[in-house]
């Protein structure tokens, strides 16, 4: 393990003084303290330059309002004004669904999709192909489709099924679409890939003592994939909380999906307020944190040991 | 569940244009233990699972007694399975393991603590019933597995390779606790091996397969005994195994034939009808073979090429001037290079039919024979 230890002289007058740092150098590596942590340090600077800096600087600013008051000033403007602290609801109102819905609607399919079956590369790269469009393009094609002169809304007046166009973009709507087209994918592979790491002979065991489909799905796949549907769950929760392109390209960025992220962008490029485009980003931080907390604190009740397959 | 037996018609199974298992015709009384044995990919996992009902026929019908039941669900056949990898459910405790089928079957609750500790007794984990599966030993694991499928009390147990995945002693322990329980709860067991002798201690029937056929069934004495095809010898530990030529025109079963080894004229016993014109496969058991200290009738001169101590006894391996290599057991101390005159009992050499797929001993083994070999080494006696 320590190949400095065996090299150490121990033949010489300071025999005893060296052998005990040579014992001290092994107690060190057997608690993982040796040269390898070096290599550690270039991924630390990276972190503490891209992260921990402009976090901590942030945090810092939030707390230097421009127009004085306080340190606590920003957070106050922020909170005693309810169309600034409206945006909390509304992104949250945005979030937690479309973050259930790629969970919930990722489930049944990957379920389906776990064995092994012919196409079952094509199909799944289908599926997965949106969360190679980006955002923009997802919201180019959003407005193509479901937009008031869209294919749907055409498709719909032609057979006479509606008689005005369905209002499906521009307001809360698309916003939600667009975050399940570019979440679904994400959370489906995430799901597929907790379920191939579930033993299939599990389910067989299971149906060999007499259960049935839904007994088998209930008692044995579902406790053993919770915890990777909680952790599906806040990951793609995270990215629909900071939503952005999407609320002002499909929503209704001045008043129904004036989501959070966007208070934060006028405060800090309309009305060049930093330390109050900080502080909305600091508020937007402890509400993700929050919300992964509470799911968090749910899965460590679930079992989350071994699940006996290739991928756990 | 009580029946009186089970019948396999016809069974086979067909993977992408291929026979995993084809005309498996098996009856299986209550309360018989029936090994399936056969090396890997021999269709003995196949047929298991087609019983229980986790693959669909593709064709063939399986009864129990006048009930079909290959069109049923697994988890309507009331079979219990023990998985080579045991499948313990692992978020659930050991007792909650062992009760999930009773569960299944929505017996009332005191009864199904009953019977759960029933089965905790009869594999000796009582004090283990609140632990998770992870938290056990593998032998303990393999138990709860058992006491999992037998807990239901069903009307056949169905095992695929239980003992795989343990050690060399803590398997000989466990054969003996399968067998035990076999015979106190009477239970019929269907038992996937591919170790012939964990097959031949246990069951009271052999079923052997290759290439997705039954080879022979029979007791473990009338196949150790009796092979009648030269893969079920090479099965049942006939480790000499030869592609040869038959003498006499033909055979059969029981009677003494002449074969043409490799040029050496050696006298057998027909395992099956033989007859000329046709290959034939010699084989016979390291134990039969006898190192005798000179040279008479039904003998071939070898020299010694490797000897491994095992115990009370050497495994020799000998080589004869064609380039025969002969595996013999021996409680004689034999050193390689040593010349030796190996008796072949003509009873105990069996002939069996077929055998052109076995592979020949070639010219490169002579290479490997020392330089000071007598040329005269291997002469028919």
């Amino acid at each position: 393990m320590t190949t400095a230890a065996t090299t150490e002289p121990t033949t010489e007058p300071t025999a005893a003084s060296s052998s005990d740092r040579a014992g001290l150098r092994h107690r060190l590596a057997e608690r993982g303290i040796d040269a390898r942590l070096l290599l550690l340090l270039p991924g630390l600077v990276l972190v503490i330059a891209l992260f921990v800096y402009p976090f901590v600087y942030g945090l810092g600013l939030s707390f230097q309002p421009m127009d004085g008051g306080g340190p606590f000033e920003n957070y106050r403007r922020f909170f005693g004004d309810a169309f600034q602290r409206a945006t909390i609801g509304k992104t949250l109102w945005l979030a937690l669904p479309a973050a259930l819905l790629n969970v919930a609607a990722s489930v049944p399919i990957a379920y389906r999709l776990r064995g092994r079956f012919r196409g079952k590369r094509i199909l799944t790269t289908i599926l997965v192909i949106p969360i190679t469009l980006g955002t923009v393009l997802t919201a180019e094609g959003l407005l193509n489709f479901a937009g008031p002169s869209g294919w749907l809304n055409r498709a719909l007046l032609g057979i006479g099924l509606i008689d005005d166009p369905l209002r499906l973009v521009n307001n809360y709507w698309g916003v939600f679409f667009s975050l399940i087209i570019s979440g679904f994918p994400f959370a489906f592979l995430l799901i597929l890939s907790y379920l191939s790491g579930i033993d299939p002979s599990l389910e067989r065991a299971a149906a060999s003592l007499g259960a049935n489909a839904w007994n088998r799905f209930r008692l044995i796949t579902l406790p053993l994939l919770a915890p990777g549907l909680a952790t599906t769950f806040c990951l793609t929760f995270v990215l629909a909380f900071s939503v952005f392109p999407s609320a002002i390209l499909v929503g209704d960025p001045t008043d129904s999906t004036r989501v959070i992220s966007i208070a934060a962008y006028q405060a800090a490029y309309e009305q060049y307020d930093y330390p109050f485009a900080s502080t909305i980003a600091i508020v937007m931080g402890v509400i993700e944190l929050a919300v992964i907390g509470v799911v968090l604190a749910g899965r460590s009740r679930l079992y989350t040991g071994t699940t006996g397959g290739k991928g756990a | 569940m009580t029946f009186s037996r089970l019948r396999l018609e016809n069974v086979g199974r067909r993977f992408a244009g291929t026979d995993a298992l084809q005309h498996l015709d098996l009856t299986i009384e209550q309360g018989e233990f029936i090994a399936l044995l056969g090396p890997s990919g021999c269709g003995k996992s196949t047929a298991l699972n087609c019983v229980a009902g986790l693959l669909p026929l593709s064709s063939g019908r399986i009864w129990l007694d006048e009930k079909r039941i290959d069109v049923l669900a697994p988890e309507r056949r009331g079979f219990g399975m023990v998985f080579q990898n045991y499948a313990l459910f692992p978020h659930l405790t050991v007792r909650r393991n062992i009760e999930f089928g009773l569960r299944m079957r929505r017996l009332p609750k005191p009864e199904i603590a009953r019977r759960a500790a029933q089965a905790l007794e009869l594999v000796h984990l009582e004090d283990q019933a609140g632990k998770l599966p992870g938290q056990l030993s593998g032998g303990q694991q393999q138990r709860v597995a058992i006491a999992r499928a037998v807990a239901l009390e069903p009307s056949v147990v169905l095992m695929d390779e239980p003992l795989s995945n343990l050690d060399a002693k803590l398997r000989l322990e466990m054969r003996t606790e399968i067998r035990r329980l076999h015979q106190s709860l009477g239970l019929t067991t269907i038992y996937v091996t591919h170790d012939q002798e964990e097959a031949l201690s246990m069951a009271d029937r052999l079923v052997v397969l290759r290439h997705g056929q039954v080879q022979q069934i029979g007791t473990p004495e009338e196949l150790h005994s009796h092979p009648v095809s030269w893969p079920v010898a090479d099965f049942m530990g006939c480790r000499n195994l030869f592609a040869g030529s038959l003498l006499t025109p033909a055979a059969d079963r029981g009677e003494a034939a002449m074969v043409d080894v490799l040029g050496l004229r050696i006298e057998g016993t027909a395992a099956a009808h033989v007859e000329t014109p046709g290959a034939v496969a010699v084989g016979i058991r390291p134990e039969d073979i006898e190192v005798v200290p000179v040279p008479g009738p039904h003998t071939v001169d070898a020299t010694v090429s490797v000897v491994e101590y095992q115990g009370r006894e050497f495994a020799v391996e000998a080589l004869t001037g064609p380039g025969l290599r002969l595996h013999v057991r021996t409680a004689e101390r034999l050193v390689p290079g040593d010349p030796v005159a190996l008796r072949l009992p003509p009873e105990r050499l069996l002939v069996f039919p077929g055998g052109a797929d076995l592979p020949r001993p070639v010219a490169p083994l002579d290479e490997e024979i020392t330089p000071d070999l007598p040329a005269d080494a291997g002469a028919p006696a």
